[in-house]
């Protein structure tokens, strides 16, 4: 809200300048967002008359002025279309400093100067070159009246400051002069100087009936016929200019009365063409299917949740939000109606926005108008409107339901909350003295106040409230600090489970940058990911690129993988860890996972590596790194080929921990790669979080005395037969004494029978109670070897 | 017995000019193996008297000791050259970079996450973290926001259907703690979350960290007192001036935003702090009544306050980024800068 500061100071004045004031403000929480400015620079401009008009000899727009300026008389080119004798506009004389174009600009000093051959001694201004409004059509037309030389900023009471005061939802008390004048009164512990309030007494006998018929959403609506007005008449300049430093735009005096009334008190108004209404006014719901078109243009069809003022024929006006097309104030209008109403804010909240709107009206209404203060604003704006367009105003008619608008209870403020809950004492008289300038009724009571909150407060509603006024008008900074103390005991802690920085560390290790791409991804990518399963659809979307939750982090990353491939990135390594998002059934399944994408050379380019491209097996040592973490010896993970949507189908496994599928990883699919247009060798593995976090305490076992015997065997197998199966068959029919087995070698090629590989394995004997015999090696190695050629029809080779 | 020196010179001779060990092994054999030239003077002791055998015996003695320790001494000689000479061929040039996997790191936003974390656990804090698709009530209602109330529109909202949003902030996860905790209760929530929201100064997705503190006695000295300190903790600076200015959020009461010094001009003014000299940082309060009503945890009995910041917002004062959408672009020369 933009609020003018001399407007501000007709009521409040306290001795302090601007920024302190803007400080004051901001510090007691009505938070002020910019100051701007208003006369600077404008000493040397007057209100002048043009006295004659000739042609330019040189240019056909512009003109040669005389200008009188009261003392002086001037030669001024102007090219304004506007520029005619008789007009009174705003000139600025040699030596003024307008304010500067463009934002951030240098102001533009007024010079002599020569335009097209012709002395101009000054400039005739339009309001935008004066920093005063918006319009910039052509010279300033001024008043009839006003004072020929007399200074610009004397006229207009400049220079002022319009304070931007971005207010929180919870402060509509504060949404008029009069409201942030209350404010810097207590602030400043001065009395406000309110306009006095007068009761325009009724000059003739028009009532317009009024019938409340929803009463829990209007309980009172105030209404009064002004007959005999003429609009033809201006708003007066000093209205224009406040409404102007408020950012309203002036239309005619009935608008602009409703308008001033509503910035000055804060209460919002509507004014109806009396000669368009029928029988009376009705404050209803509406009837499902019910047409109004508003002021805007715009159509809505209605419902039975929306609330209108209505006459007997049909819908006015969107009650609180919007008046409608074809029953405000026109120019020629001459008898009207005013209303002031009441309307409920829980009530009122959320309909405009149903509807796309958001009123400086709505805007009140849905955060709290006063009650109380639809009768003062009635009066006062009936006052204003009689001075400016005449016409003779019937009595101030109310309709009322006063249950519907019960005063809320009292709320008992209980002395040593003071303390325990602010931390600090506050004296009695303070505590009064505070609560009182704000406009609360207090009484004593046995644990400390009841305190009547006044019906302007629509925030505060329990002790806590009045808890926070009180240390907001103490002041916020001068309430102590207390460093808090460890609360005790400490907490739970299992040693077995991984902290997730464990993970994210390795895989720092592992030459991989953690990245954090967006949750929501193009639907596009989800069906070339994974073109069976659905993701969850955001209803509001910022683009459809972004516009469904993700299922996996793959796309993303790999999203991420092809933004720095396409940046001279050749060698990429990318992990994320989060969250992603699964309708199954019904039932939304979010569950954290921690995926990574690889491409380019296994290690990074250098003298002392060969520039080897990654493979699946560089991605699954990084995987088992990961396992390793919590599976120390990898003893209950299993890799299994498998098939993935977005991974090349022979090149891809899945991860199992004891026979629960974890996750999977491979090689992103041709099909993808060539539509991504990223490398051929792109890596990819994607694993439950939760899983990997899953660790083992570790538990002792003895050390063997025993030495440990090495044997190697090299066996011809089956090519399609896969290692595991073999060396889990070794295991098993070795038995504990193999403590170590390893896979030194895979051959095939010369040498090696045609569908034959070469498989090299190590084994590692040893016995726990005593020395083992060449015979108990020899034996167990005979064992294995007999198992593996009956069962895989292997052959030991040499 | 100028034969014994002689013979000892020449020895002597040879030795010092022997040019390897086999050289050397050779004139060992030569003079003092069994069949060697002053072994056999030895032998030819027996021509002597017996008065003059002893002294001859010594002198003999001592000229093949003297030999053998001269062919130790240059057999010492000849290993540490051929040992110089060894490690002069081996010699690398250790200015070459080292042969490694590259080092990666955390995301900025990862890594100020953990610095939050990692400060506030020394009083205690504990990290919980909570689903980032919310159902109303815990991401509004529970948090003492009425329906259609404007404060919801200070939440712009992405919803996925009419009682299921995407989380606007981490609170809900305090909600879910509270839910399942009895006081006392400290924890830090961090985590992303979602609005409606993309510009210069906006991306629809970002980072806050949000804290917990539920106890008896709670004051809002002790939130001040938690929030300065921290923030000093945080910027490595114990004068980092802090300021609390009334606001407003449905779930506290009071409700506080804090401003610290702007710490890229020190409070001078400067286009970061729109010339003020003041960053807000962070909104805070007392928790409300009715958000610890809701999670039946007795407002007379118990207090607590709680804290929210922008992850991005404070890595960006305290990395001197001046790009929030480069946060999610993950290009690597960005990445790679923070670890």
């Amino acid at each position: 809200m933009r609020i003018s500061e001399s407007w501000l100071r007709e009521w409040v004045s306290p001795a302090i300048d601007t920024d302190s004031l803007a400080e004051q403000l901001t510090m007691a929480g009505l938070e002020i967002d910019a100051i701007e400015r208003l006369g600077q620079g404008l000493e040397h401009v007057v209100v002048a008359e043009i006295t004659a008009v000739e042609a330019h000899p040189n240019a056909e727009k512009l003109r040669v002025c005389t200008v009188n300026a009261g003392t002086s008389q001037h030669q001024i080119v102007c090219g304004a279309p506007n520029a005619r004798v008789g007009l009174k506009a705003p000139l600025a004389q040699l030596g003024a400093e307008l304010p500067a174009p463009e934002p951030g600009g240098k102001p533009l000093t007024i010079k002599k100067a020569k335009l097209r051959g012709v002395e101009s001694q000054g400039m005739l201004c339009a309001q935008r070159e004066l920093g005063l409004g918006e319009d910039d059509a052509g010279l300033w037309e001024l008043p009839a009246d006003a004072p020929v030389g007399r200074s610009l900023n004397d006229y207009l009471q400049l220079p002022d400051a319009v304070l931007d005061v971005d207010l929180t939802p919870n402060r509509s008390d504060c949404l008029s002069v009069a409201g942030v004048a209350r404010e810097v009164g207590v602030l400043n512990r001065q009395t406000v100087n309110e306009p006095a309030f007068t009761e325009v007494p009724a000059s003739c006998d028009d009532v317009f009936p009024v019938q409340l018929k929803a009463v829990d959403d209007c309980p009172r609506y105030l209404g009064r016929v002004i007959r005999g007005v003429d609009l033809s008449c201006p708003t007066p300049l000093w209205m224009q200019q406040k409404l102007l430093r408020a950012g309203v735009r002036s239309i005619d005096a009935a608008v602009d009365v409703t308008n001033y009334v509503m910035l000055e008190l804060g209460q919002p108004m509507h004014a109806f063409d009396l000669q368009q209404l029928q029988g009376g006014i009705e404050v209803r719901l509406a009837t499902e299917g019910e047409c109004l078109t508003l002021l805007d243009g715009a159509e809505l069809t209605l419902d039975s949740s929306c609330l209108v003022i209505a006459d007997q024929a049909k819908a006015l006006a969107l009650a609180g939000i919007m008046g409608g097309q074809g029953s405000g104030v026109r120019p020629d209008t001459v008898d009207l109606m005013l209303e002031a109403a009441h309307f409920t804010p829980s009530r009122i909240a959320g309909r405009a926005r149903r509807f796309g709107l958001h009123t400086e009206s709505s805007h009140r209404f849905e955060r709290g108008v006063d009650p109380e203060l639809p009768r003062r604003a009635i009066e006062r704006a009936t006052e204003l409107l009689l001075a400016i367009v005449g016409g003779q105003a019937g009595p101030v008619s109310e309709a009322l339901d006063a249950p519907a608008l019960a005063a809320r209870p009292a709320i008992t403020l209980r002395r040593p909350r003071i303390l325990q809950l602010l931390g600090f004492e506050l004296p009695d008289s303070e505590v009064e003295d505070h609560l009182q300038r704000l406009g609360f009724g207090l009484s004593h009571h046995s644990e400390g106040w009841k305190v009547e909150v006044p019906s302007h407060r629509f925030d505060v509603e329990q002790e806590a409230d009045l808890l926070e006024e009180l240390a907001r008008i103490y002041g916020y900074n001068r309430l102590p600090m207390r460093v808090v103390r460890h609360s005790g005991a400490l907490s739970h802690s299992e040693e077995a489970c991984l902290d997730k920085r464990q993970l994210r560390g390795q895989l720092h290790a592992l030459g991989y940058q953690e990245a954090i791409t967006y949750s929501f991804i193009d639907p596009a990518d989800q069906q070339a990911f994974y073109a069976d399963e659905p993701a969850v659809p955001l209803r509001n979307p910022i683009s459809s690129e972004m516009s469904v939750m993700r299922t996996s982090l793959l796309p993303g990353l790999v999203r991420a993988l092809e933004h720095n491939v396409k940046r001279q990135h050749n060698r990429v390594r990318l992990f994320e860890a989060g969250q992603c998002f699964r309708d199954q059934s019904g039932a939304l399944d979010q569950r954290e996972y921690l995926a990574g994408a690889i491409c380019g050379s296994r290690l990074p380019e250098s003298w002392a590596s060969a520039s080897d491209l990654a493979d699946f097996y560089d991605l699954k040592g990084d995987v088992e790194a990961l396992l390793e973490l919590g599976q120390p010896g990898l003893q209950d993970v299993e890799f299994r080929a498998a098939q993935h949507p977005a991974m090349h189908p022979g090149q891809c496994a899945t991860v199992h921990r004891k026979d629960i599928v974890i996750g999977h990883l491979g090689a992103l699919h041709p099909r993808l790669q060539k539509a991504l247009d990223v490398p051929k060798n792109v890596f990819l593995f994607e694993l439950v979080l939760d899983k990997l976090l899953e660790g083992k305490l570790p538990s002792y076992s003895k050390i063997s005395k025993f030495p440990e015997v090495r044997r190697d065997l090299a066996m011809l197998i089956n090519q399609q037969l896969s290692v595991a199966e073999v060396t889990s068959r070794v295991r098993d029919v070795a038995g504990p004494v193999l403590i170590e087995l390893l896979v030194f070698d895979v051959y095939s090629g010369k040498g090696v029978p045609e569908g034959q590989k070469s498989l090299g394995l190590g084994l590692t004997l040893q016995d726990h109670s005593r020395t083992l015999t060449e015979e108990d090696v020899s034996t167990c190695l005979e064992r294995i070897v007999a198992t593996l050629e009956q069962e895989f029809g292997a052959t030991l080779r040499n | 017995m100028s034969d014994l020196d002689a013979l000892l010179s020449e020895a002597m001779q040879a030795v010092s000019s022997a040019a390897d060990e086999a050289a050397l092994e050779a004139l060992r054999v030569a003079y003092l193996g069994k069949k060697g030239h002053l072994t056999a003077l030895l032998k030819g002791l027996g021509q002597l008297s017996p008065e003059e055998r002893p002294a001859a015996g010594a002198r003999i003695n001592a000229a093949k000791q003297q030999v053998a320790e001269a062919i130790q001494a240059r057999k010492e000689v000849l290993e540490a050259a051929a040992l110089e000479a060894q490690l002069h061929g081996e010699r690398l040039d250790v200015t070459l970079p080292g042969r490694t996997q590259s080092l990666g790191g955390p995301h900025p936003v990862t890594r100020t996450i953990d610095r939050m974390v990692e400060v506030f656990s020394q009083a205690g804090f504990a990290v919980v973290e909570g689903p980032e698709i919310e159902d109303d009530y815990h991401n509004f209602e529970a948090l003492n926001f009425p329906p259609h109330h404007p404060a919801r529109a200070m939440h712009d909202t992405f919803f996925i259907s009419d009682d299921t949003v995407l989380r606007t902030h981490t609170s809900p996860v305090q909600v879910r703690v509270m839910e399942n905790q009895a006081p006392p209760i400290r924890v830090v929530c961090p985590g992303r979350v979602y609005r409606t929201d993309f510009d210069i100064t906006h991306t629809p997705m970002f980072h806050q960290l949000e804290g917990l503190l539920v106890d008896e006695g709670v004051s809002m000295a002790d939130l001040k007192g938690t929030i300065v300190n921290f923030l000093q903790v945080y910027f490595e600076n114990d004068n980092l001036a802090v300021r609390f200015r009334p606001s407003y959020f449905p779930f506290t009461e009071p409700s506080a935003e804090v401003d610290i010094q702007c710490v890229m001009c020190a409070g001078e003014g400067c286009r970061v702090c729109k010339r003020t000299g003041w960053l807000e940082v962070m909104g805070c309060g007392m928790v409300h009544p009715n958000v610890l009503r809701y999670s039946n945890i007795d407002p007379d009995v118990y207090s607590g306050f709680a804290f929210g910041m922008g992850v991005e917002r404070l890595a960006m004062l305290r990395y001197g980024i001046d790009d929030l959408r480069i946060f999610f672009e993950n290009d690597l020369s960005f990445l790679r800068q923070f670890g």
